[in-house]
């Protein structure tokens, strides 16, 4: 297969995610302005008068018909403009940016690592059923979706803040007697490594830590949940019975033939995983104080803030698609069956 | 999907009376735990239909010179900031949650089932449009949407039912489209067309009695997930309003003395929340042993 076939094909997801992002756009124009409620009012805050809220339903071009005030809104996305927060003063689209590299961090460091432990529990989970590790894997997968992530998290700060004392205060990314480091990525940890100073790295991944064990605790369980009854599909099947019969190395069965047909169920689940991976980040930030997008938007909707809010949610929901459609584009490369029915 | 055979009418017919009940213990018997889930689940319903007359203080009295004493045998789980006994608060907000959940699951079951039966036996463009609807729902992070739903239509306890019962249905439509689908050309629903029915007749009849036992399973996975996402809601200041007692907004408040070792207030509701969510996940997983022994894990 050419490289010319996969670049058509990746195309092609790229295609498919658009009717998502024109429903998500659509969805977050509907929140502000179909609703009961007068968005003018919203956006001016409590404190505006009759006058100031008149001069922004005109600004917002309120005044006109809906499907016009969608261009108009689209216009406004298109050139970047998520109106201003008033709590702030600042442009959201600025806070947002501002404020997404922390989120990332968090969320994809997470993400490393209930992926990186949770797999090979599946994996050893459905190589041995009814041993230790598969209870092990169901009292985990049961019990992880249980957790509140807000209450993991207070639980975490207690023990290893207060009983233990190890972790730091839960005030943010930073301790205040630390210098953020130049901005390169946006990830403290990382842009602290690159500036060579491993000092201020280690106190912002002590601080990351906390907060990003509560996150993976919380996707460990569809993760471990999900490698298990794929890979136990897979070992049941035909080909591994064959590939067994045949007298095949073990290792070779388990690992090439039952894990790489498992990883195409488990890498289109992982899009609900993200769904609540986002979500859970939210209370995740509010319990660590952490500055990222989540806690903007929880300190935005207590001040009813809403172009805040609103640019908040449209950037989660941007945020998926484009984690969505990574997984789709890889899912493509990695299954070659993919594209020839296509 | 279920690939049931599709000449039954209805499920229940053949299995009704005392079969049921024998295969459902006999399939419970093999996990145990079940057995213990099925325990709690009374408890916790116990305590949220009679919680406020078991309580033994008023969950709203505050009395300034008890303030944060730690568990004690006259306040076993303790008092908070104001004095209010933690235990009784922790015992009438089971009501509450409960009553949350349960509203948003049910209002989701039945709007999802609607949506899902109707495109599933018509097809075209009420399917396409449904899809559509569904897609889109499916494309926010669903608590990021209840988040953007409830800031939308106003802070209240009524709207966190709304937007929790809005980002639940698309699992609801899925499953009632595909049982729908796979029995729309069934023999006993061609005969209840060919007797004169109409097609929404056939749709509340025939096809949506069909899709109850998955749907069940499902609310019943999902009960707990609406649980968890309504006291999420309340954690971040939305919909319930202090001094009302609920779990999540009691955990918001505990976590403030979290740090100076306070932990009996944030504790005690987090630990209500997370077994009732425990319990009702393993009850789902029960009800799907029994309804679907194929899928059990």
């Amino acid at each position: 297969m050419g490289w010319l076939q996969n670049a058509r094909m990746v195309g092609m997801r790229v295609a498919h995610a658009i009717p998502a992002l024109f429903g998500v756009v659509l969805v977050t124009f509907i929140l502000t302005r179909a609703l009961p409620g007068d968005p003018a009012a919203y956006f001016a805050g409590p404190a505006a008068d009759e006058r100031s809220i008149q001069q922004i339903r005109e600004t917002l071009g309120l005044d006109r018909p809906l499907p016009e005030q969608f261009l108009l809104y689209l216009g406004d996305l298109a050139s970047g403009d998520l109106g201003v927060s008033i709590s702030t003063g600042q442009p959201v689209l600025e806070e947002l940016a501002r404020r997404l590299p922390a989120s990332l961090e968090l969320t994809l460091g997470a993400l490393l690592i209930s992926i990186s432990l949770a797999v090979p529990m599946g994996v050893l989970a459905a190589m041995h059923p009814g041993r230790p590790i598969d209870h092990l894997c169901r009292i985990v997968a049961t019990a992880g979706v249980s957790l509140p992530t807000f209450f993991t998290g207070l639980a975490l700060v207690f023990v290893f803040y207060y009983v233990l004392g190890w972790a730091p205060a839960p005030i943010g990314r930073l301790d205040f007697a630390y210098l953020p480091p130049d901005h390169v990525t946006g990830f403290y940890v990382i842009d602290a490594l690159i500036a060579g100073d491993a000092e201020t790295a280690t106190a912002a991944l002590g601080q990351l830590l906390l907060p990003m064990i509560t996150l993976a605790l919380f996707t460990l369980a569809p993760i471990a949940r999900m490698t298990r009854g794929a890979m136990l599909q897979a070992l049941g099947s035909d080909f591994i019975r064959t590939a067994r019969a045949a007298g095949l190395d073990r290792r070779r069965v388990v690992g090439q033939y039952a894990f790489r047909n498992a990883m195409l169920p488990l890498v289109t689940t992982l899009g609900m995983v993200f769904s609540f991976t986002l979500g859970a980040n939210v209370l995740v930030e509010k319990v660590f104080a952490w500055p990222g997008i989540g806690s903007f938007a929880v300190e935005a909707l207590v001040v009813s803030d809403y172009a805040a809010v609103q640019g908040f949610v449209l950037t989660m929901a941007l945020l998926f698609v484009a984690l969505n459609l990574t997984i789709d584009v890889l899912y493509t490369l990695i299954d070659p069956r993919i594209g020839s029915d296509a | 999907m279920r690939d049931a055979p599709v000449t039954e009418a209805a499920p229940e017919d053949e299995a009704a009376g005392p079969s049921v009940l024998r295969r459902s213990l006999y399939v419970l018997s093999s996990n145990p735990v079940s057995f213990v889930a099925l325990g709690g689940f009374c408890l916790i319903v116990l305590a949220a239909i009679f919680g406020p007359w078991l309580a033994p203080y008023d969950p709203l009295l505050t009395d300034a010179a008890k303030a944060l004493q730690p568990p004690t045998a006259a306040h076993p789980f303790g008092t908070d900031q104001l004095g209010r006994d933690v235990f009784s608060r922790v015992l009438v907000a089971a009501r509450l949650d409960m009553m949350i959940s349960v509203a948003a699951v049910t209002l989701s079951f039945f709007v999802g089932a609607a949506i899902g039966t109707l495109s599933g036996y018509y097809g075209g463009w009420v399917d396409r449009i449904s899809g559509r609807l569904i897609d889109t729902i499916m494309a926010f992070p669903l608590f990021v949407l209840a988040m953007g739903i409830v800031a939308a239509l106003g802070n209240t306890v009524e709207n966190i039912i709304y937007a929790t019962a809005i980002i639940n249905v698309p699992f609801y439509a899925r499953v009632a489209r595909a049982e729908a689908a796979i029995r729309r050309d069934a023999g006993f629903v061609l005969a209840a067309k060919l007797s004169g029915n109409g097609g929404l007749r056939i749709v509340a009849t025939q096809l949506f009695p069909n899709a109850l036992p998955p749907m069940m399973v499902q609310a019943s996975l999902n009960l707990g997930w609406a649980i968890l996402n309504a006291a999420g809601l309340s954690f971040i200041g939305l919909g319930v309003r202090p001094p009302t007692p609920e779990w999540g907004i009691m955990v918001a408040e505990g976590a403030n003395f979290i740090v100076s070792g306070e932990w009996w207030l944030a504790l005690f509701p987090g630990a209500a929340l997370m077994l009732t969510v425990f319990t009702f996940n393993l009850m789902g997983d029960a009800l799907r042993d029994i309804v679907d022994p194929r899928k059990r894990t």
